[in-house]
């Protein structure tokens, strides 16, 4: 339905600009010409359409039933609920409201910490790794490691590493440099938002530093010249030349970074399991335990509809800020 | 090898010492966060369970391989290993097809939607992975009582959900590879008789290899990590690396020399496919967001 509906479109803007697109040799036919590059998308859309769209539309529409336990074999025919669902969880004074809320609270802060160290280790490192030096590719190939490790046997190390008993972090903060009365406990608690932290930074720096040192390349090289002829020194050229320079890198780089924590399932489901203390409990494990725990997948919809609204506005609002901010600064 | 002159330092003036101390202490510092858990990977994967059970120690009191042995038996580890090598493998074949085509055409055509297509497809990207993850699971459970396709416990179903995972990305990433091989080349092609798909398989693609394995390494990677669909839409027979990995902590007891030893096993075949290809990869990962 939607591909013949962008043929003949095709068709019409084809026919406007095509004259010199390509040489006119041994064409097999008009239609065919035309339709080939819907035919060549065509896959990936019908997966896109079938893994991506159709299930955003039905997990719309389930938002607005009471689809429990007992309708899964046939969902269709749970009854409809109005808007009961996104007014159970917009109440806020209600435990399934307050815990919602807490929970995107805890995400909020979460993310901006995690994005915010990320990019700043990432940013050093690659501005620190600029010029050659002895063993840089060797360190470059070591920092790339945490990227490339699956992420749940990076992650279980880490919770062996934040066991209270028999791991590494109190034996070193407790046994070793004594700055504990006793051994805390790292997973469950208020520390637990701590070790979410820690992990989420090791595991997610290495991509900033990745992005960063590709953008430091597309710097012209004489303007560090000319700005050394001119007596500024290296820590000046850093602070004049170099970051100013990755704007438009960071643009994405931030954007990207929000959205892969804002979003993160894995790091808190291995590092905690499947019931992750409050204190961490991000969004994302939030509404699969509100959702696969209760079988209530109403209310599980109706928050991810929610969430999906919100990263729209921000991304959105992001985007037109940072856009205008680069037009003004170019101009 | 890159030209050695454009390697010289930045400036003509020799960096000063607070630059060379603080870059020092900062990547010191940084390489011990990076290594410490690469560190308790691979000495407690040698450890006798005593030692892991008790205090940690940084030198293993004993050294034993043993955990190399046990882990096989303890889950059944080889055959969550075959599955997660069968759909992630599945998923990197059929993702990179289907990207290249994709890609050809954003590369090589103008046509009505094409800005659109690629804003969709990308911005697919930034749906959190919660947000499909129960429709689909009603979906594959609906097809598979309507045609009897078995999608939801199977890996096929698995392989469907991950390879649209990467294909948002890979797509994006092939685009700027083809867009960097000159048009005259496959002109020229089309000119010397080749069709269309004849210009792709001959001259375009040869051309594009580096970007093309590093596409295929993101797919693999994508698939061999992820875990959230995994742990909703395997069963017994289909259970990946990423859920059986649990595996080894028991009502009683947690292997942790074990896990250590399986975490290690099964990072081996990404890590070293990652590291032997990073030049493609970090070239092919980055030139989207530079450009």
């Amino acid at each position: 339905m939607t591909t013949t509906a962008a043929h003949s479109a095709g068709e019409r803007t084809a026919r406007k600009h095509d004259p010199g697109a390509a040489p006119r040799r041994r064409r097999p036919g008009r239609l065919r010409r035309i339709g080939l590059p819907y035919l060549l998308l065509l896959p990936a859309l019908l997966l896109e359409l079938l893994v991506h769209l159709l299930p955003m539309v039905i997990g719309i529409v389930v938002s607005f039933k009471e689809l429990t336990q007992f309708y899964i074999r046939d969902w269709g025919t749970a009854p409809w609920a109005g808007l009961d669902n996104y007014s159970l969880t917009v109440d806020f004074d209600a435990p399934v409201g307050e815990a919602l809320l807490r929970s995107f609270l805890t995400t909020c802060l979460f993310t901006v910490l995690s994005v915010g160290l990320c990019w700043l280790l990432g940013a050093a490192a690659a501005i620190y790794m600029q010029e050659a030096f002895r063993g840089r590719g060797i360190l470059r190939t070591l920092f790339l490691v945490p990227y490339a490790l699956p992420v749940y046997a990076a992650v279980i190390t880490w919770a062996f590493m934040f066991q209270r008993d028999n791991g590494l972090v109190n034996h070193v903060l407790h046994d070793q440099l004594g700055l504990t009365d006793s051994a805390p406990f790292w997973l469950i608690g208020d520390n637990s938002f701590i070790a979410l932290l820690v992990v989420s930074v090791w595991k997610g720096w290495p991509f900033a530093f990745l992005i960063i040192m590709a953008g430091l390349q597309n710097i012209p090289r004489d303007i560090y010249e000319a700005a050394a002829l001119d007596g500024a020194g290296v820590w000046q050229q850093i602070r004049r030349i170099t970051l100013p320079s990755l704007r438009p890198v960071n643009q994405v780089l931030v954007l990207v970074l929000f959205l892969w924590t804002f979003n993160d399932f894995n790091t808190p489901f291995v590092l905690f399991g499947k019931a992750a203390p409050e204190a961490a409990d991000l969004i994302s494990i939030h509404i699969y335990q509100s959702s696969f725990q209760t079988w209530n997948f109403g209310t599980g919809s109706a928050m991810s509809v929610l969430l999906l609204l919100f990263l729209l506005v921000v991304t959105g609002v992001y985007l037109w800020l940072t856009s205008r901010g680069r037009k003004a600064a170019d101009a | 090898m890159p030209n050695p002159a454009v390697r010289q330092p930045r400036s003509p003036m020799a960096a000063p010492r607070s630059f060379l101390w603080s870059r020092r202490i900062f990547l010191t510092l940084l390489t011990v966060f990076v290594l410490l858990p690469v560190y308790v990977m691979i000495s407690s994967s040698l450890k006798p369970l005593e030692d892991v059970s008790g205090k940690f120690a940084w030198i293993p009191s004993g050294l034993t391989v043993s955990p190399y042995f046990d882990i096989w038996d303890t889950v059944p580890l080889a055959d969550y290993f075959m599955n997660s090598l069968i759909v992630a493998g599945a998923a990197t074949v059929c993702s990179v097809t289907i990207a290249v085509f994709a890609a050809y055409a954003v590369s090589r055509y103008s046509f009505r939607g094409k800005r659109v297509f690629t804003v969709t497809v990308l911005s697919t990207q930034m749906f959190p992975g919660i947000l499909f993850l129960l429709p689909l699971f009603l979906i594959y459970v609906n097809i598979g009582n309507a045609t009897g396709i078995a999608l939801f416990g199977s890996r096929g179903g698995l392989i469907l959900t991950y390879l649209t995972f990467s294909l948002p990305f890979s797509i994006w990433m092939l685009i700027g590879y083809f867009d960097s091989v000159p048009r005259d080349l496959d002109e020229a092609a089309k000119v010397d008789g080749c069709g269309p798909l004849g210009a792709l398989f001959r001259v375009i693609v040869p051309a594009a290899i580096p970007g093309i394995v590093a596409v295929a390494v993101y797919a693999f990677m994508t698939a061999w990590g992820e875990v959230l669909f995994a742990s909703v839409m395997t069963n017994d027979t289909t259970r990946t690396l990423a859920v059986g990995l649990q595996g080894y902590s028991t009502q009683n007891d947690v292997y942790w020399n074990q896990i250590m030893a399986a975490s290690l096993v099964v990072s081996l075949p990404v890590v070293a496919g990652f590291l032997l290809l990073q030049r493609y990869l970090v070239t092919g990962l980055t030139a989207g967001a530079v450009k």
